[in-house]
């Protein structure tokens, strides 16, 4: 089993995501079973194979270095759950 | 004068009723002969909402909006300055970003969230002319086939049957583009961008009896779309038919420089594209589509596309897409790696739903625990597992290193062939609430469109005839990169030759 429960507690947080106690070993055992699917890819000889980083070959376009957009506070505020002096406002970090 | 303006009254009833029944095209010559005005049209697709409610294919309606909109193409039209999708009325797949109008991609995180910009393949179209009828519903964050996953509720596949809000058996019009499959199909939008990440647009039309197109990766802007898998996403139409789609992809494609993925190339006119014409052209059948469990008569109606593209004149050839079965489990590394870095911006700081919490960390949890469903937290949770430390070679690099693969297969055939033919999905519809046991079961619904997002190519799904139970099923058609011309053309022709011409059993 590649997913237990502690796995799921740390990719849990990394992810930012609340899990309940009582799901994790639901979480784990469904995570694990598409892990196992996914492995069949180890059946793929990719010695020599590059990874793909672009499904189109381009280059990457230049442009100006100059500002074009911006001076919006409002507008980048007007869908905050808080906001207060045109700033976000979250729950106090430092105490 | 009474009895002129009831003779005038009564035509316009009937006007009404079969406006809808136009496709795109051939409303945009009717707007153009002044047979009916863009606000006729607008009504008659307003009522067609309201008569399609039951579907639940709009999340938002904007019908103001809409007839705002129609006013001003009726001046265009009567001034002789009409443009290319002049008074043409739309749904949007609620995954682009809608300037003033609330947009939620199907998901409770983003509830009450209104854009102050515009996606830019909307903004091309509107300034093309067409006009938006309202936003239309979509499995959340586009994770899905079925439609199931969206937080505004499933929505229901009209070709379940003549009263679709009471069957007993309620058809998914698939997904993730789910809303906008089924409201073109029912007759309550005349076409609707969507978006394509696994077989998001290709999917759905199948369903639905439509076609759609998911054009060459870079093709379209993806600014100001939502994003779900930045290397995959693409934006398309959602059509009634191949000529539709492509007026419809003319004015959605084209370079914008705030999407450094969408490429300088000038886009051709792909209407110019439909010559009818497939002689000389080859179509390359892969054998490794015929996959397990796969109804016999979708292997017919594969067979039969071949056939008749023969018979007009095109060269049927075999080939080999040798790494085709590993581009689902490749993908389901590739796009919850890339959603789980997307979706991290959803922290309950900036926009959308929040949920409390102290500290800050713990409001973020709670926050992304209550707004995302569970297809999403699944798969921010797998792409969080790829791209932990100590994981990534084995999976996120091995699954890019498959995608190489993948991408080399199709040169490779591409060396014998011009456009590649498969089945378009391996079954028809489904019910709402089936393959929800077990993740990878619904997973296989984009088998056959998976390997070309993976390869970043164009294909297009059209309907090649019915069931035994009387549900629409579709082919696909593969491109090289950037010749859509070759698909449309290739699309076309095959279109005259089915000659589908059903219509659901629920419809305006």
């Amino acid at each position: 089993m590649t997913i237990d429960k502690d796995t799921v507690t740390r990719i849990a947080s990394l992810a930012r995501i609340k899990v309940r106690e009582e799901e994790k070993e639901a979480w784990a055992k469904e995570l694990d079973g598409i892990l196992g699917w996914i492995d069949q890819l180890n059946e793929v000889d990719t010695g020599h194979v590059a990874p793909l980083t672009s499904v189109v070959e381009t280059a990457l376009p230049m442009r100006d270095d100059r500002i074009t957009d911006g001076h919006c506070p409002n507008e980048i505020l007007a869908n905050a759950p808080a906001q207060a002096a045109g700033f976000f406002v979250v729950p106090k970090v430092v105490e | 004068m009474i009895q002129g303006s009831e003779i005038s009254h009564q035509k316009s009833e009937k006007n009404m009723a079969s406006l809808t029944e136009l496709s795109l095209a051939e409303a945009l010559d009717g707007m153009r002969a002044k047979r009916f005005s863009a606000t006729e049209l607008v009504r008659a697709y307003i009522a067609a909402q309201e008569t399609c409610r039951p579907l639940n294919a709009y999340v938002v309606e904007t019908p103001e909006l809409a007839l705002e909109k129609a006013k001003e193409s009726d001046a265009r039209y009567a001034k002789g300055t009409a443009r290319p999708l002049e008074g043409a009325p739309l749904g949007v797949k609620d995954l682009f970003c809608t300037k003033g109008v609330p947009t939620t991609a199907g998901s409770r995180i983003l509830k009450g969230f209104t854009p102050a910009y515009e996606s830019t393949v909307t903004a091309r179209l509107w300034h093309d002319g067409a006009l938006m009828l309202g936003k239309l519903g979509m499995d959340e964050f586009a994770m899905g086939s079925s439609n199931t996953t969206s937080a505004c509720g499933p929505v229901i596949n009209p070709w379940t049957g003549p009263d679709p809000a009471n069957a007993s058996r309620k058809l998914v019009p698939g997904g993730s583009s789910g809303g906008a499959a089924a409201a073109v199909a029912a007759r309550a939008a005349i076409a609707a961008p969507g978006t394509d990440t696994g077989g998001s647009i290709r999917q759905p039309a199948a369903l639905c009896g439509l076609t759609g197109i998911k054009p060459t990766y870079g093709r379209c802007s993806r600014w100001g779309i939502v994003a779900f898998a930045s290397s995959l996403d693409q934006a398309g139409p959602v059509a009634r038919d191949v000529k539709d789609a492509a007026l419809m992809l003319r004015s959605m494609a084209g370079h914008d420089p705030k999407d450094s993925t969408s490429v300088q190339r000038g886009v051709p006119d792909y209407l110019a594209a439909l010559t009818g014409e497939v002689g000389g052209l080859r179509v390359g059948i892969p054998r490794e589509y015929r996959v397990d469990g796969m109804p016999g008569e979708i292997g017919d109606l594969w067979e039969r596309g071949a056939k008749l593209l023969e018979e007009a004149g095109a060269e049927v050839v075999e080939i080999s897409l040798p790494h085709t079965k590993y581009a689902l489990p490749a993908y389901y590394i590739v796009a919850p790696a890339e959603a789980s870095s997307n979706l991290a911006r959803y922290d309950g700081v900036r926009y959308g739903l929040r949920v409390p919490g102290r500290p800050v960390q713990e409001m973020y949890e709670n926050t992304r625990a209550a707004g995302f469903g569970r297809e999403v937290r699944r798969r921010v949770l797998i792409g969080t597992y790829v791209l932990s430390a100590g994981y990534y070679d084995a999976y996120y690099l091995k699954a890019q290193k498959v995608r190489t693969r993948i991408a080399g297969d199709f040169a490779q055939a591409f060396k014998t062939c011009d456009v590649i033919l498969t089945p378009a999905t391996p079954g028809e519809a489904f019910a709402i609430g089936e393959k929800e046991d077990d993740p990878v079961k619904m997973w296989l619904e984009d088998v056959f469109t998976v390997p070309v997002n993976m390869a970043g190519l164009p294909g297009l799904s059209l309907p090649a005839g019915l069931s035994k139970n009387g549900l629409p099923l579709g082919l696909q058609l593969i491109g090289r990169p950037f010749d859509e011309e070759t698909v449309l053309r290739v699309g076309g022709a095959l279109e005259n030759a089915i000659g589908f011409r059903a219509v659901p059993p629920f419809h305006a």
